[in-house]
């Protein structure tokens, strides 16, 4: 009986059995390698519990860094983190968001906008020492802002706002033409395109591009190094031009001090950050839910 | 054959059958008539029977016809010429099962003229029947040629056939006053006068339509001028 | 050579005339050299088959060829004795002036109610927004199906309801001709029809320019009908004409279904 005319169920031919047991094996290699993703980080994720967790209490976060391990804290590097990170969405926001929308509504298809796009997917992949470099010539030195805050800000939006800027760009791009020809249909301009149906609905994907850059800029250390975040603070800052440290330098240099007490404490400080990251990502979660309300 | 060709190929193979039907239709009333015509000049009675037979066909026919129209017009939403065209079966089928049923009329009225005393041969009479002969076959080869030209012709020879059934009225009440033996005969005469004239009207129904469906105008009931 | 007959304009003036329209994408002719009269308060239907021109034709009576980068029109388009592509017209203007319905629905993901109101406040039209609504809602048949949830999200809408929507967001700026482009396309057979019923209302209050590419709905909403194909106008006149017996042998071709 041939495979056209047999009755379901009847039992299937060499060729069915290989084509099963490739597929089984291809299951069974991403699931591995998804496993692989997820055991490395859950190994990291329980060492770095098991020797941070003991050091974590009030005190660590409250206290300034010092010598002695049992009376080092995060205070200073927190604030400097959330400082840094507070003014760096303040810059980088509004000018990105502006760009991409100019790129996508405003800019002609010509090869200047070309010329224009590449040059900002490039920016995207330039390492971040060169933006330190850059921040200390331009911010420190030329526009006289010393090592500051101010500074350390400035310098890492330049380096996330291209990111934010191309992932702006999909956001708008996602919005269907539809909406727009309905819009200028009904003789709006193209700024009441824009701002009344365009941008609420891209939203939600800029703010998630936005936040992810941002989670990259807290990590950032290099760049910061340059422009001259410091080691050892024993104040937080208190307005743009104060002095500053972040948590991953923080860590850093705890890691890099010999003794064994200090590895806990950096192990301390990492979950700090790593706490930090997290409650940025709900918040972008929470922010892009209540973006979407109308859907 | 084309894509082109290849569209609404059931809904021409369908317009193909309809017409063939209508052709064969027309044979078949146009075979009758000569028949009955030939009877009734020739004083032969069998023909009636084999006329009728032949009538029962071509009603059968126009029923079926009927049908076919309606199922088209319905399912296939036919435009222009093929709308025109479709109509026009209609129509047409409508007036060859008329013409049939006069033919049927004409064959009686031969038998019965075999029963009484023969009249002298009146010339009107036949050239009455060959002209509408004439006019059933122009009307019939105008819509398969698709001229509406001649249909218009067949149009213009109505008056023709109406004059001569006035002519064979007077004749024929002659002949009645001039020998009451007659009047038998004279009688199915006029009755075959009338049928033979009515057949000529139906044949210009007939061009009539045709004029429609090629030119896609009416000129029914003097609509169009000489 | 376009054969055009049987424009009958009751003695008023046109809502909208072409005069030798072309459109270039780039180096394609569309459109070519495309001259018509619209009447008013009457329904147009643009008829031919597809990639033949008839909605490039359309969007020039609005100037929605505007938005596309590589679109080039030339000739003119006169809608009260002005050219809509004379220098200095706005194009936003003309636009609240003559609406457009597009094939597949496409609300705003907003409620029903600024859904319809958006037209009027983009357009600063602000008195009464409230009424306005309801009576586009209400030209548009749709009132009685939405005016208890009005601020319910036009997608919990069906498709049907969703374009009558959109023709009532149309309505909401008043304008004089409504354009619409497939409208019916996207939908079932009721809805469809429904939409059919509501241009026939709506002839009394607007012109409607309508492209189509369903023959039988073209033949039974339109008053004229004009045939397009392959950029060119073939044929256009009164819609009992060009589908019982059209002059030209292309249209007789494309109405009886032997190409298209």
């Amino acid at each position: 009986m041939s495979r056209a005319t047999r009755p379901l169920g009847t039992g299937e031919s060499e060729f069915d059995r290989r084509r099963r047991r490739k597929g089984a094996i291809f299951a069974w290699m991403c699931g591995m390698a998804t496993l692989v993703g997820v055991v490395a980080l859950a190994i990291l994720l329980v060492d770095v519990l098991l020797d941070g967790l003991g050091r974590l209490d009030l005190a660590f976060l409250t206290s300034f860094a010092s010598r002695f391990p049992e009376r080092a804290g995060v205070k200073a590097a927190l604030a400097g983190s959330v400082w840094i990170l507070g003014l760096t969405a303040a810059i980088s926001f509004p000018i990105s968001v502006a760009a991409a929308i100019y790129l996508e509504e405003y800019a002609s298809r010509g090869w200047v906008t070309k010329a224009i796009q590449t040059n900002i997917a490039n920016l995207a992949g330039v390492p971040s020492i060169v933006y330190g470099i850059l921040g200390l010539a331009l911010f420190v030195r030329a526009l006289g802002l010393q090592q500051s805050v101010i500074s350390g800000a400035l310098t890492l939006s330049l380096l996330i706002m291209p990111v934010i800027i191309m992932a702006s760009q999909e956001a708008i791009r996602a919005v269907p033409r539809t909406i727009r020809e309905a819009a200028y249909g009904l003789g709006a301009t193209r700024w009441q395109v824009v701002s009344y149906q365009v941008f609420p609905m891209a939203l939600p994907g800029i703010l998630t591009g936005t936040i992810l850059a941002l989670s990259r800029a807290v990590g950032e250390t290099a760049p910061l190094i340059m422009v001259g975040a410091v080691g050892f603070l024993a104040f937080t800052p208190k307005g743009l031009t104060d002095q500053f440290t972040v948590l991953p330098l923080q860590i850093y240099h705890w890691i890099s001090r010999p003794q064994e007490e200090f590895r806990d404490l950096a192990a301390a400080g990492i979950i700090v950050l790593l706490a930090l990251l997290l409650t940025m990502n709900a918040v972008a979660i929470v922010l892009r839910n209540r973006a979407q309300v109308r859907r | 054959m084309t894509d082109e060709q290849r569209r609404r190929r059931r809904f021409h193979e369908e317009l193909d059958l309809l017409q063939e039907r209508l052709l064969e239709m027309a044979g078949l009333v146009e075979q009758l008539i000569r028949r009955a015509t030939d009877a009734v000049l020739e004083r032969d009675a069998s023909v009636a029977e084999e006329v009728v037979a032949a009538d029962d066909r071509v009603d059968e026919l126009e029923v079926e016809m009927d049908e076919r129209v309606i199922e088209l017009l319905a399912l296939q939403q036919p435009m222009a010429s093929d709308l025109r065209q479709i109509v026009t079966t209609n129509k047409i089928s409508n007036d060859l099962e008329r013409m049939g049923d006069h033919a049927v009329n004409i064959s009686k009225a031969a038998r019965r003229l075999t029963e009484t005393s023969p009249l002298p041969e009146i010339r009107e009479l036949s050239e009455m029947a060959e002209i509408t002969q004439g006019m059933v076959s122009d009307a019939l080869a105008s819509y398969v040629s698709r001229s509406p030209g001649t249909a218009r012709m067949v149009c213009l020879t109505d008056d023709k056939v109406d004059d001569l059934r006035r002519s064979l009225f007077r004749i024929l009440v002659t002949h009645m006053l001039e020998d009451p033996k007659r009047i038998g005969g004279a009688l199915e005469l006029l009755l075959v006068s009338q049928n033979l004239e009515r057949i000529a009207d139906l044949a210009t129904n007939v061009s009539e339509d045709v004029v429609f469906l090629v030119e896609g105008r009416t000129i029914k009931h003097g609509a169009e001028l000489p | 050579m376009t054969t055009t007959y049987g424009i009958d304009l009751g003695g008023r003036d046109p809502a909208l005339e072409a005069l030798d329209v072309s459109v270039f994408y780039g180096e394609t002719h569309a459109v070519q050299n495309v001259s018509l009269t619209i009447p008013q308060n009457q329904v147009v239907a643009l008829i031919g088959p597809s990639g033949c021109g008839k909605s490039t034709l359309l969007r020039c009576f609005n100037r929605m060829n505007d938005l596309i980068g590589s679109a080039r029109v030339e000739g003119r388009v006169d809608f009260h004795g002005q050219d809509l592509y004379a220098a200095g017209i706005d194009p936003v203007e003309v636009r609240r002036r003559i609406g457009m319905v597009f094939q597949k629905p496409n609300p705003f993901p907003k409620s029903i109610y600024d859904n319809v109101a958006f037209g009027p406040r983009v357009n600063g039209m602000k008195d009464d927004l409230d009424g306005v609504v309801e009576e586009s809602l209400r030209s548009a048949a749709l009132w009685d199906e939405v005016s208890d949830r009005l601020n319910d999200s036009a997608y919990t809408l069906s498709g049907g309801q969703q374009q009558r929507l959109c023709i009532a967001r149309t309505l909401a700026v008043r304008p004089e001709i409504v354009l619409m482009d497939e409208p019916a396309s996207a939908l079932d057979p009721i809805a469809s029809q429904k939409i059919e019923e509501l241009i026939y209302e709506l002839k009394k209050g607007y012109t409607i320019v309508i492209v189509t590419h369903n023959m039988q709905q073209a033949a039974r909403i339109s008053d004229y009908t004009a045939f397009l194909y392959m950029g060119q106008l073939i044929e256009y006149g009164p819609t009992e004409i060009i589908f019982t017996n059209p002059r030209e042998e292309r249209t007789e071709a494309y109405v009886t279904g032997r190409f298209g």
